[in-house]
């Protein structure tokens, strides 16, 4: 062992420069994170959707008909690709955080000079990448099965960041209260599950009874699953302006949240 | 210029406990400074506050001048901590973890990755920077996050018993490197239960009891103050009891092994002297514990008792 230099004056941070950087890092560790357990991260969502389109497009879906004018394979295309893109989205930040403060490596990130919000934004850009990854897979899975047009690439693009952004913060929060592997998981059981499924991924609500369609409207994933379905296919159950203005407000809310309670430290400083 | 500077700090848990009840501690740029104490003394709050880990309840405290409640991220971007549990990834290998961390602090991937063979080198590491970091030993997990403390040249490096469960080969090689990286600047604050460690490394020390600063002096003055010491002898004959030395305290602890109190004021020769006229041999000699952790355990009792 042999000598070390220490820095012998203060060296004040270009802090723009060093935050990106820091910034990067967390993101291209995240990005390691997703490939290292590629078999947990990305499989399991190409295996789902496959199995998906086989039961729902052509076994039972030939039986349906077409829906919103659209084969009901192509139809539950951009649901299922969002489903995807959500779950994945969540799931990243839920474990990857969790992890971090069950292992305590969280300490490399708190101990470091990067501000609360940066790191908030760090974990949440890594699930948008993991939603993007398993998206991308899920809808070249979706093509082997069916013709998927686009109508409107860039509110294909804004939804699913936008959706991503939201349920990676979700993950976020669900990581920071949580105190065991149980409590990682009952979110995406209990809530975010029956919200999915009930969320217009497999059909229009106009088929449902009145009541149904209307208790179905205060299901924010319906907003998400029809901007993104309107991107491609250019139909939607629900205002795409009104679905974007429940994005905005959910990113902005779930955002400040975050960042608010990193900042006091909830569940992970003393 | 003080590296470290806390007054009046305080610490109260949600449980109740009170942790650090107004610490009055500096610590100047260029020390090698022991902090001492037993186990729940408050010595890794201490250092968790200075760090951001643990919120303070009360009082201030800065490092190299930035006060951490005003200027968290200069100050933060000035300490490398290593800390007392093993808190990296156990599934990335110690090449990353260390490249990440040095991210974390803004230095860019390729001057992290040079810095990153420098220490990793340094530390008897590079060997094992591909191999999954839960496969190292603890010697190696240890001398990681020494590695990993280092990757942004900290200008105060904090280590919270950096050597626990090192054998004593490595746990020498590292003080080499220690006392190195604190020759070329680097002010190092260290609390350890190896008393020795602190003796030989250390130019200043703190005890911290109770959530207090108990004692805080150089430690040359500390030792000087030490009255007395207890000698073992180990006897050629047995003995069915302690012999009377007059002034000399003594107790048999087995058939062939003395225990003599000696102050600084008696000389060995006289207490040999004595022995010899009861016809006592002695094998060899040693003190019972090393001198740091006598005055140690008597300040420590002292706390207690009061």
């Amino acid at each position: 062992m042999s000598t070390v230099a220490a820095s012998a004056a203060p060296r004040p941070l270009a802090l723009g420069r060093a935050r990106w950087v820091g910034f990067k890092t967390i993101i291209i560790r995240e990005f390691h994170r997703i490939i290292r357990i590629w078999s947990q991260t990305i499989l399991p969502s190409a295996v789902t959707a496959t199995l998906y389109f086989v039961i729902f497009g052509s076994v039972i879906g030939q039986r349906i008909g077409s829906m919103g004018g659209f084969g009901y394979m192509t139809y539950i295309a951009p649901g299922l690709i969002m489903q995807a893109v959500i779950n994945n989205s969540y799931t990243n930040v839920v474990s990857s955080f969790f992890g971090a403060k069950f292992g305590k490596h969280i300490e490399e990130l708190l101990v470091s000079p990067l501000p609360s919000w940066l790191i908030v934004s760090g974990y949440v850009a890594g699930g948008v990448l993991r939603g993007a990854i398993v998206g991308l897979v899920v809808t070249a899975v979706a093509l082997f099965f069916t013709h998927l047009p686009v109508e409107h690439p860039l509110i294909i693009t804004a939804a699913a960041v936008l959706t991503s952004v939201t349920f990676s913060l979700g993950g976020f929060l669900n990581a920071m209260f949580a105190k065991n592997f149980d409590q990682v998981s009952i979110i995406p059981t209990f809530l975010l599950a029956p919200l999915t499924y009930l969320g217009g991924v497999f059909y229009s609500i106009s088929r449902l009874p009145g009541w149904a369609q209307h208790l179905s409207l205060v299901d924010p994933i319906l907003y998400m699953v029809n901007a993104f379905r309107f991107g491609f296919l250019g139909v939607s159950d629900v205002g795409v302006g009104e679905a974007f203005a429940i994005m905005l407000i959910a990113v902005a809310g779930l955002y400040s949240a975050a960042v608010v309670l990193m900042e006091r430290g909830a569940g992970i400083r003393e | 210029m003080n590296a470290l500077s806390v007054r009046g700090l305080t610490k109260t848990y949600r449980n109740g406990v009170q942790a650090l009840k107004g610490i009055d501690l500096s610590v100047e740029q260029g020390d090698f400074f022991a902090l001492l104490g037993p186990n729940g003394a408050g010595k890794t709050t201490l250092i968790g506050i200075v760090t951001s880990l643990v919120r303070k309840s009360g009082g201030e405290a800065s490092i190299f001048g930035y006060d951490i409640d005003r200027e968290l991220e200069a100050a933060k971007s000035c300490i490398g901590v290593v800390p007392q549990e093993i808190n990296f990834n156990l599934f990335e290998t110690p090449e990353t973890i260390v490249v990440n961390q040095a991210g974390f602090y803004g230095i860019p991937r390729p001057v992290a990755r040079e810095r990153a063979q420098k220490y990793l080198k340094q530390l008897q590491l590079w060997d094992k920077r591909n191999h999954a970091s839960r496969g190292l030993s603890g010697g190696m997990k240890r001398r990681l996050m020494i590695a990993r403390a280092l990757m942004h040249e900290p200008r105060l490096l904090i280590l919270d018993e950096p050597t626990a469960g090192v054998d004593i080969e490595i746990r020498r090689s590292m003080w080499d490197f220690l006392r190195e990286i604190n020759r070329n600047g680097t002010t190092i604050i260290l609390t350890t239960h190896y008393l020795e460690e602190a003796e030989t490394l250390c130019r200043n020390i703190a005890i911290i009891d109770g959530g207090r600063i108990i004692e805080r002096d150089r430690m040359s003055n500390l030792l000087r103050r030490l009255h007395t010491e207890t000698l073992v002898l180990t006897l050629t004959q047995p003995l069915a009891q302690a012999p009377r030395l007059e002034r000399y305290p003594a107790r048999l602890t087995d058939e062939h092994t003395l225990e003599v109190e000696v102050s600084k004021d008696q000389n060995l020769n006289d207490l040999f002297a004595r022995l010899s006229a009861l016809g006592i041999e002695v094998l060899s000699l040693r003190n019972k514990v090393n001198r740091l952790e006598e005055i140690f355990m008597r300040l420590v009792e002292r706390g207690a008792a009061a």
